[in-house]
């Protein structure tokens, strides 16, 4: 921590935290004095992940019947018990670093989540997962409305996008979370050397802080110029960080590396925002050939994120820790002549952290085609959901955030069954 | 004319200005929507002085190394005669966008590159790629266009219509020829992605050519359509039915058409045409304007899904020349790159230096994130895509030092005259006066103004720099 200090106040960036640093964020040195922060992670698996290839219901006959080459055998899943309604799951066999962090109780698998006709198109279904609402796909994101909620003036690098575009649930009214791809090339160069190169760099900084407001679309640029400037020097002491142990090199192990780096050094982030995609498998899905399609996703999943936790956990940053996944939609329970599966509707979501109490949430679905079954809906083509997507944030909101979730959700979805944290 | 060169290509060298600035606006539209009077004769100047470079790893391959594919288009941006037709070009490719990566996926990258990318003229199998096609008929009748893509060898890989068989019809390519191509969601229903997936089975590949000529092409499979009646909740008939019948296996191909046609038809489809067309060449401030949509959607269907009428409706509309729409739309980083190469200078400059950029930029031509195309607006403006154009600025100008130096020779009296010099030939959305002060001083720091030639080395690329990496030029 020593080293990551002084590099930090080398970077010349102390004086400026002073000034933005809000009381919820907490720098190394804090965290030397015995104050805890809380890290949140959101996950998005994009394309509509097939929560019945994740966590397979694995002792549903209709599974089988109705996924006659996509189904994972019982023999392979990783057996993680029985929910309460009796139904026996089992995660997808690549998952193996998911089944450690489960069997270690900090990892929770929410089953059936989703909302009342849940839309099967990706961008509308994306949008609702962001906003949050059901009936209002072009709001603001519910995480973008939480930094709007933090006292101000918040930190410009209160939020870390760790992918070069700016994703739906991060979109705020004030706030703007700097995208850094890779924090090794988040950085400005100029088109001379020496003293002329510094005189452009604190022209270019300067200039960023004329932003019209008279001009909104022009402000917008104006601020995303700005944030990168007032980020540029703290996110420079991430590309130097060295991990405890080796990331995959996919994008996801990269960009969770990435986050790891910036909460080891401290430097004011709170919120984090990962994404991993090629889940639309309507065709070709082969979840269980050793390089099928869906069995790749999970191993990118599983490395990636078992990685991260564990390099948090050798570092004792997991408990300052939570992570949520979400992707757009489940998918249909009957594949088809692709060897895939096409749009749906519930799915699974993914809560961990080293305060999460794991386990399973909620029921599995019946996949007995009877067009009357309650789990199911699209005359039984589709899993019907059963907690409220928004149940899971609001959950977060209140026991994580800090926040008020009736305020933040704009409504009450606290379900207190769904005591994951 | 500055403003409708921006928007109907990629803005001006000052060659181009002076052959249009003689003309009077419905004079330069007419020659603009009419492109094919001009030869298209482009490619020809690839490799040649004069003109932007290019570097590839061997023979310049664009028909079958994506990355050569990618500047040929640029080249193709920077140097077109006829800039309305690019312009088109790519408003289609985000339209119908198709992904590079999944088709390497599935076909590996020579042929990947090839179905996206390969100029018939040049292909040994005359096989004309998804932007080729595009390109052929990018101001041709909408209704046209889609049944070209539904039958685009790349777009059958893409949304994966090469696998759509009967006893399990696959929903992809039904429902976001529905979502995304005519009339938007909210205009179609559950039941609709089933038939339409039913109604595109058989819609297949098959190899066609044999030896060097060999390629997967589109073939109806009749053996793999599911023939029996598709019931719709809009009409696909002029008479209002909403049902395709059920038909032989032979001539079950015409449910596709049935449905191509009713989809184009349809007054949704119009409308989203419309719209999209206002936020790519009117303005993305402020909301669509409604008469805008619905006037340009009555000249789409009064032409019969003419997109040559359409866009000169589009070019001529008061909207599209209110002073509110002049840099009221966030540049594309295609459009930045190209526009900076046409305002800096390009002698010396490789297009393959501005392809790690662009991807930096979040805009890999031939490689859209997803289906529906890239995010616009706002969505292009990440801090980290924000500092990758400031730094393709800072890399521009530092590499056309001594043609920048040398031009602003003259210019160089005072910073004043230098940074009005590169005002008039760099524009841009008005700047404040504190911006103005800010650059002033940038030019003042480090040293006395002299103007000489060694100072101009240093300070005209930064000014460049900083001007074209400005906020204010981000803006078409």
């Amino acid at each position: 921590m020593d080293i990551s200090r002084r590099a930090f106040v080398k970077g010349g960036v102390a004086a400026f935290t002073a000034t933005f640093a809000a009381p919820e964020f907490l720098g190394d040195l804090a965290r030397a004095q015995g104050a805890r922060t809380r890290n949140f992670v959101v996950l998005y698996l994009s394309g509509g992940n097939d929560a019945l290839s994740m966590l397979v219901p694995y002792s549903d006959s209709f599974y089988y019947r109705r996924r006659p080459t996509l189904a994972v055998p019982a023999v392979d899943v990783l057996q993680v018990g029985a929910d309460r309604s009796g139904a026996s799951l089992g995660l997808h066999p690549r998952l193996t670093g998911l089944k450690q962090i489960f069997d270690q109780g900090r990892l929770a698998l929410v089953q059936r989540t989703g909302y009342e006709n849940q839309s099967r198109s990706h961008f509308q279904g994306t949008d609702i997962w962001s906003t949050a609402d059901p009936r209002n796909s072009v709001g603001l994101g519910w995480v973008g409305r939480y930094l709007d909620a933090l006292p101000t003036p918040l930190d410009p690098l209160a939020g870390w996008n760790a992918t070069g575009t700016s994703p739906h649930v991060l979109e705020a009214a004030h706030a703007s979370v700097p995208a850094i791809a890779n924090p090794a090339t988040y950085a400005f160069s100029s088109a001379n050397s020496g003293a002329e190169a510094a005189a452009e760099r604190a022209a270019a900084s300067r200039i960023s802080s004329h932003v019209p407001v008279d001009r909104p679309e022009l402000a917008f640029v104006y601020g995303s110029s700005q944030a990168a400037f007032a980020t540029l020097d703290r996110v420079a002491t991430v590309a130097s960080y060295a991990p405890t142990l080796a990331y995959p090199n996919s994008g996801l192990g990269q960009a969770f590396k990435a986050v790891a780096g910036a909460m080891n050094r401290g430097i004011g982030t709170k919120i984090f925002y990962v994404t991993t995609g090629g889940f639309d498998t309507h065709s070709g899905q082969n979840v269980n050939g050793a390089n099928g399609t869906y069995h790749n996703l999970m191993a990118t999943l599983n490395d990636s994120l078992f990685a991260f936790h564990n390099d948090l956990k050798n570092q004792g940053l997991l408990d300052d820790t939570l992570l949520v996944s979400f992707s757009e939609f489940g998918r249909r329970i009957t594949e088809n002549g692709s060897g895939g599966t096409d749009h749906g509707a519930a799915s699974v979501m993914l809560v961990m952290g080293g305060k999460v109490n794991g386990g399973l949430y909620g029921t599995a679905p019946n996949l007995n085609t009877d067009p009357q079954n309650p789990t199911l809906e699209n005359n039984a083509a589709d899993v019907h959901y059963e907690t409220d997507f928004r149940s899971v944030y609001a959950r977060i909101a209140d026991n994580w955030l800090g926040a008020d979730s009736r305020a933040l959700l704009n409504g009450d979805f606290r379900k207190s069954s769904l005591n994951f944290i | 004319m500055e403003h409708l060169l921006r928007r109907a290509g990629f803005g001006a060298s000052a060659d181009e200005l002076e052959v249009y600035s003689d003309m009077s606006i419905g004079q330069a539209v007419d020659v603009l929507i009419n492109y094919d009077r001009t030869s298209d004769d482009v490619d020809r100047n690839i490799g040649r002085s004069g003109y932007v470079g290019t570097t590839s790893n061997g023979p310049f391959s664009p028909n079958s190394i994506i990355t050569d594919a990618r500047q040929r288009w640029l080249f193709r941006m920077v140097h077109s005669t006829r800039p309305l037709q690019e312009k088109m070009t790519l408003f289609w490719h985000n339209h119908f966008a198709t992904g590079y990566t999944k088709i390497n996926g599935a076909l590996g990258p020579t042929e990947a590159t090839r179905y996206m990318a390969a100029k018939a003229s040049e292909d040994p199998g005359s096989v004309a790629g998804q932007l080729e096609m595009l390109r052929d008929s990018a101001l041709g009748n909408f209704r046209d266009l889609l049944l070209n893509i539904a039958k685009d060898t790349a777009m059958l890989v893409w949304l994966d219509g090469r696998t759509n068989t009967k006893a399990q019809p696959q929903e992809n390519f039904a429902r976001e020829v529905m979502e995304l191509f005519t009339m938007g969601v909210g205009h179609y229903t559950e039941s609709d992605v089933y038939a339409g997936a039913r109604v595109f089975t058989g819609w297949n590949l098959a190899v066609a050519g044999a030896g060097g000529s060999a390629h997967q092409a589109f073939a109806y499979n009749a053996n793999q359509h599911e023939t029996s009646a598709k019931t719709f909740s809009f009409p696909i008939y002029a008479d209002g039915g909403q049902t395709i019948p059920a038909r032989p296996a032979a001539q079950g191909m015409q449910d596709g058409i049935d449905l191509i046609n009713a989809l184009a038809a349809n007054p949704n489809t119009g409308r989203y045409l419309a719209a999209k067309l206002y936020r790519f060449f009117v303005s993305e401030a402020g909301a669509v304007d409604e008469g805008f949509v619905a006037r340009i959607a009555g000249v789409y269907q009064q032409n019969q899904f003419d997109m040559r009428a359409v866009m000169r409706e589009v070019l001529l509309a008061p909207e599209f020349w209110s002073a509110q729409s002049h840099f009221a739309r966030y540049s594309w980083p295609v459009e930045y790159v190209v526009r900076a190469l046409k305002d800096v200078g390009w002698t010396g400059f490789s297009l393959n230096s501005a392809l790690a950029p662009l991807a930096s930029m979040e805009q890999n031509l031939y490689d859209p994130p997803d289906v529906s195309g890239w995010d616009q607006g706002q969505a292009w403006f990440s801090t980290a895509a924000m500092l990758a154009r400031m730094n393709f600025a800072a890399t521009l100008a530092a590499n056309q030092k001594f043609n920048l130096a040398a031009a602003a020779a003259s210019e160089g009296s005072s910073p004043d005259s230098l940074l009005a010099y590169y005002r008039r030939n760099l524009a841009a959305a008005p700047a404040d006066v504190a911006v103005t002060s800010e650059l002033l001083n940038y030019l003042r720091a480090t040293s006395t103004w002299t103007g000489s030639p060694a100072q101009l080395q240093a300070k005209a690329p930064g000014l460049v720099h900083l001007i074209v990496g400005s906020p204010e030029y981000q803006f078409v």
